[in-house]
């Protein structure tokens, strides 16, 4: 097995472990931890496909994340309340379930990518930043001004939604769950690097010009990867607001956008596992030291500021030795 | 059967013009030598051809007007390019590198593999670690992956050593001989041309002075549009 290899797998077993060291020490607590910092790996996942694979440097993956988190927010609600979604020309009721909470959510995020990907691939470098930020921010001011959903309070939901044979109120049950999806997601995003897709997506990053002569379009590769990064961040997003039991537009806004961002680059950008490290060590600073200093992100951008220095494959890089990529 | 045909092409860089009126024609299975000096043309009208850059004039493949084509359409109806300094994808390995490219056809990593076997022994080394030689196969390769129907080779055998330029219009002329591929070859030796392709045509100045079967080109043509 190769050191990078190693170092996964420790990742891996870390997060296995965890569940029964919370119990041996008595920390539940530890476990709510755990499954905020999978739920962000899952996020950290999507973002590592669009700008590990296809050098999309999005900064507004919070709106797939703020997505999925309404989609999940909107369905439960009016399931809990007892009211339609809509009634005409058909009715569609809410739902608790979260297997189709999940559905919606990666249909509807994916869908937004999509559509955010026709006009922001037409642009590249610093203009498709500013137009992947533009629609983050326009997302963000259009659910602080949607009254019927919370507007700026946001939408709380009074019991977790259900998923068949578990209990999802069982924090290990739901960190389980939640580490299932993401080992899932993981081994899409293996299948994808190797697959013939994920190296002309690697390619059409490096030398578009040379892909298109081998009758590849780099744009159209490029929105494919855009709509799967955003249906995995939505799904993300979904769990993230059941994890709560609220969401509000904070998920849509800019600094979720950066802090996903975030996660990718500490942990390693394009590196598999690198997201997981990157949200667990986020998780785990958060934790140590939120209790110190309310200014805890002092020490996160001096550590981010390290990394971009020398450790360019990130955690992951600086544990397994360079990549190829880096 | 015609498979290209390009009629009076004409392309600028910006407010220079580079082509004047080029013509020629490639038949199913044929191999086109292009022939001129230095700054005649003759990679311009590959990018044209190749739908790389804006062009006037008339460009049909197979029946089909290419002239509206984006790039990446003109290569998926058969057009396989091996462009000039190779550009491979330098983080992908050898493997990577063909199977990025493939299509289904005749054309896999097996036969890559058995036409130039140092690529098959160094499958999964990076392109960037290749010498000159091996990354000039390797583009070879990675256009044969995508199954063309004209394969253009510009200035393959380019600054490459006695030996690994050997092996490169070996492959080429074994290309010719097995595969039944159209070709449209660049290169700077009229000798090894004159083995490889059925006809020329000479490009000066932007514009094709001269076109005919490759028996035909005499010394004096050569050393009127050539300058050997």
């Amino acid at each position: 097995m190769s050191r990078e290899g190693l170092v996964n797998a420790a990742l891996l077993l870390a997060l296995v472990a965890v569940p029964g060291w919370a119990l041996w020490a008595d920390a539940p607590f530890t476990i709510t931890l755990a499954t905020r910092a999978v739920i962000f790996a899952l996020a950290a996942v999507g973002l590592n496909i669009a700008l590990g694979m296809g050098g999309l440097v999005s900064l507004g993956h919070a709106v797939f994340f703020g997505i999925g988190g309404y989609a999940m927010g909107i369905l439960a609600s009016h399931a809990q309340n007892y009211t339609p979604l809509m009634e005409w020309p058909f009715e569609i009721a809410g739902t608790k379930s979260m297997p189709v909470i999940w559905l919606v959510a990666v249909l509807a995020s994916g869908l937004a990518a999509l559509l955010i990907g026709l006009l922001s691939l037409r642009t590249s470098g610093v203009y498709f930043i500013m137009i992947t930020l533009a629609f983050g921010q326009m997302m963000y001011f259009f659910a602080i001004s949607w009254p019927a959903y919370g507007g700026e309070d946001g939408l709380s939901i009074y019991v977790r939604n259900g998923f068949p044979g578990l209990n999802t109120l069982d924090p290990i049950q739901f960190y389980g769950l939640c580490f299932g999806l993401l080992c899932l997601v993981l081994v899409l995003h293996a299948r994808l690097m190797r697959s013939p897709f994920g190296l002309a997506l690697n390619a059409a990053r490096q030398v578009p010009e040379r892909v298109r002569a081998v009758g590849l379009d780099p744009v159209r590769l490029q929105l494919v990867a855009l709509v799967i990064s955003g249906a995995i961040t939505g799904l993300a997003g979904a769990l993230f607001a059941d994890l709560n039991r609220f969401v509000s537009p904070t998920m849509l806004s800019w600094q979720m956008s950066g802090e996903i961002m975030v996660f990718v680059i500490i942990g390693g950008v394009a590196r598999l596992f690198g997201p997981v490290a990157g949200a667990g060590f986020y998780v785990l600073l958060e934790h140590l030291l939120g209790g110190v200093s309310e200014y805890w992100q002092i020490f996160l951008g001096l550590f981010l500021l390290l990394v971009v220095l020398f450790g360019k494959g990130g955690l992951v890089g600086v544990l397994a030795g360079r990549a190829r990529h880096d | 059967m015609t498979l290209l045909s390009v009629t009076q092409l004409t392309a600028s860089y910006g407010a220079s013009q580079a082509l004047f009126g080029v013509d020629l024609e490639i038949a199913e299975g044929e191999a086109l030598a292009m022939l001129g000096r230095n700054g005649m043309g003759k990679s311009t009208t590959v990018r044209c051809i190749c739908r790389m850059m804006p062009a006037q004039g008339t460009l049909v493949f197979d029946g089909q007007d290419l002239s509206r084509l984006p790039s990446h359409r003109a290569a998926r109806l058969g057009i396989g390019l091996v462009p000039e300094g190779r550009r491979c994808f330098r983080d992908l390995t050898v493997a990577e590198n063909l199977l990025a490219a493939a299509r289904s056809g005749h054309w896999d990593m097996g036969r890559v593999a058995a036409l130039f076997p140092r690529l098959g022994e160094r499958r999964t080394q990076r392109a960037a670690s290749l010498s000159g030689g091996e990354q000039q196969m390797l583009a070879i390769g990675r256009a044969l992956m995508t199954n063309p129907r004209l394969l253009i080779l510009d200035e393959a055998t380019e600054g490459l050593a006695p030996t690994v330029r050997a092996e490169i219009r070996a492959a080429i002329n074994t290309l010719k001989r097995e595969s039944g591929m159209a070709m449209l070859v660049i290169d700077k030796s009229l000798k090894e041309l004159r083995i490889a392709c059925d006809r020329a045509v000479i490009l000066e100045r932007g514009r094709s002075v001269w076109s005919g079967e490759m028996a035909a080109l005499s010394h004096e043509t050569t050393e009127r549009h050539l300058g050997i």
